[in-house]
């Protein structure tokens, strides 16, 4: 496993931005504590950067919010910067995202701000060793964990070792961001309380465009569209995924993310894909999305091939496209 | 009855209300099925009525893991061998000091429902409660049901601090806050045990039962309560 070796100095924070964490695929195994599961929160952009870098697929990145974000490099390493579309420098010279970048000990890399998406992912080779809770180094701020919060200037970040990339840089595949740029629809499962909803409100649910709201974080992101007529009751507390989608009494749903609560009592008429789920999480506040049946086998084939696509192909020696094995 | 909750959890539900025999139950299908060791089972959450489990939609899918998952809930919830299938719960007792300085709606809730603070304190104390679930925040057991003379509302507009350890009734329910976190269950005491912590987690586990024990001023402190 790659991350285990020698841990160099990496990258010390000089400006964070509105907010950046640390996060890995999460955890797991700790749902039944009422702890969250926590993670990135845009799959795609995220397994991307740290494909980049031949990573762990679950090695620790950065996630930052609407960018802003400045760093240090303390040692020599290589980083990678995907997701939402923004200017980035290194030493005040523009260079691209989507693709590997080489630093030396004092460089400065800077994140503008980030344009039409929400979310930018800064992966190191090694991967970012920062301090583990419950098996993941992923940052649940609402659970108030001592030393489990935001990055803040200053914040060292140590990288695991990984063998070292020399010469060509390796760039990603136009398909590694196009799906950013297209129409948000959101696939959704039918499950928990869906035979209790009105056939109308269900109807409503994938005919409506939903406004992306304010109130949007890691817990959960608040929709707003035409109000579902006559949602059902308030369950018996059970069991929640991030992804799922609760409908309270004012009809207008509320998409669950990584880092929501393990129970709840709000119907929910179905559950978003885990790929979907980061379609959505990159979306602006006043956005529009929109809701698309789906099925669960589908959704499982979907995330099975990207899995598989991240595991199972290797960079052509041009750094410019993967091949299977 | 098992579903699909999306791509990487099924949904086991045992009833549609809550029941104090199902936490029993569902305890003892989270056991077989602990013991089958699947190593595409990521997590089993217990809640009052339903057994969610998390598990890796790449190694398995929905259609094989029901079928893997089918006889453990059919062999713990067939009616007969009844017993040997409920395991053992644990009977966990909580010291909690009941005053108005740690429950500041004590009296509140003595009032509401005719009582005396002292008989209010009684009847908390009386009946060993089932935990039927873990949730809300790390380590909050939602325990039930308490009785109806001491039930109560939750409060119209919550607090935005509860401290920790905190004994709450929310109407039939009740719970102790491990950490300090916003709140609007009605405040009847504390608890100085260490309900939550990161090497040990949560010391409260669905199925589990639990006493109140009422304490006094000099035994909270002693036991580490804050005031």
């Amino acid at each position: 496993m790659k991350g285990l070796g020698a841990i160099s100095p990496g990258l010390r924070v000089i400006d964070p931005g509105i907010k950046a964490t640390i996060q890995d695929l999460g955890r797991k195994g700790i749902r039944h504590h009422g702890l969250a599961r926590g993670g990135v929160l845009d799959l795609r952009s995220a397994a991307w950067a740290n494909k980049l870098l031949d990573n762990d697929r679950n090695a620790a990145c950065v996630e930052i919010v609407l960018g802003g974000f400045r760093v240090e490099a303390l040692s020599a390493c290589e980083v990678s910067i995907t997701g939402a579309r923004a200017d980035v420098t290194v030493n005040g010279k523009p260079v691209e995202m989507w693709q590997s970048l080489q630093l030396q000990p004092g460089d400065q890399l800077a994140i503008g701000h980030a344009r039409h998406h929400r979310l930018i992912y800064l992966a190191i080779r090694g991967g970012f060793e920062t301090k583990a809770w419950f098996g993941s180094r992923s940052v649940v701020e609402r659970e108030g964990l001592e030393g489990c919060g935001p990055l803040q200037p200053e914040d060292e970040l140590a990288a695991g070792s990984g063998e070292a990339q020399k010469g060509i840089p390796r760039l990603a595949p136009p398909q590694a961001w196009q799906w950013l740029e297209r129409p948000p629809v959101l696939g959704l499962i039918p499950g928990y309380q869906y035979s209790q909803f009105q056939p109308a409100d269900l109807l409503r649910l994938v005919t409506t465009e939903y406004a992306v709201s304010d109130e949007s974080d890691r817990m959960g992101y608040r929709l707003a569209g035409t109000p579902m007529a006559d949602p059902p009751p308030g369950i018996v507390s059970e069991g929640i995924v991030p992804g799922a989608v609760q409908v309270p009494g004012d009809g207008q749903p509320i998409a669950l993310l990584t880092d929501c609560q393990t129970i709840g009592g709000y119907p929910k008429p179905g559950v978003i894909t885990s790929l979907d789920c980061g379609l959505l999480a990159q979306q602006l506040p006043g956005a529009r999305v929109r809701f698309e049946w789906t099925d669960v086998l589908s959704a499982q084939n979907q995330r099975r091939l990207f899995e598989r696509h991240y595991h199972q192909t290797v960079w052509s020696e041009d750094g410019r496209s993967l091949h299977w094995r | 009855m098992m579903e699909a909750a999306g791509e990487d959890a099924l949904l086991i539900r045992f009833g549609d209300t809550i029941d104090s025999a199902l936490p029993a139950k569902i305890a003892a299908v989270r056991q077989r099925i602990e013991a089958l060791e699947l190593p595409w089972v990521i997590d089993l959450v217990p809640s009052y009525t339903t057994l969610l489990v998390l598990y890796d939609p790449v190694a398995i899918n929905v259609f094989e893991a029901k079928e893997q998952l089918r006889p453990a809930v059919a062999e713990a919830t067939s009616a007969k061998d009844k017993s040997a299938n409920v395991p053992e719960s644990r009977l966990i007792e909580l010291p909690v000091y009941y005053s108005q300085e740690t429950g500041p709606d004590l009296a509140w809730v003595a009032e509401q429902n005719g009582l005396s603070v002292q008989q209010v304190i009684d009847r908390h104390t009386a009946d060993a409660y089932q935990v039927y679930a873990i949730g809300f925040a790390p380590g909050f057991g939602f325990m039930g049901q308490v009785d109806p003379s001491i039930a109560c509302p939750r409060k119209d507009t919550p607090r935005t601090k509860v401290p920790a350890g905190s004994v709450g009734i929310a109407n039939r329910q009740t719970a102790v806050y491990p950490k300090a976190s916003p709140g609007g269950w009605q405040l009847i005491g504390r608890c100085p045990t260490v309900l939550f912590d990161e090497a040990n987690l949560s010391l409260l586990k669905a199925g589990d039962r639990v006493r109140f024990v009422s304490i006094s001023r000099e035994e909270y402190l002693a036991q580490g309560g804050e005031l």
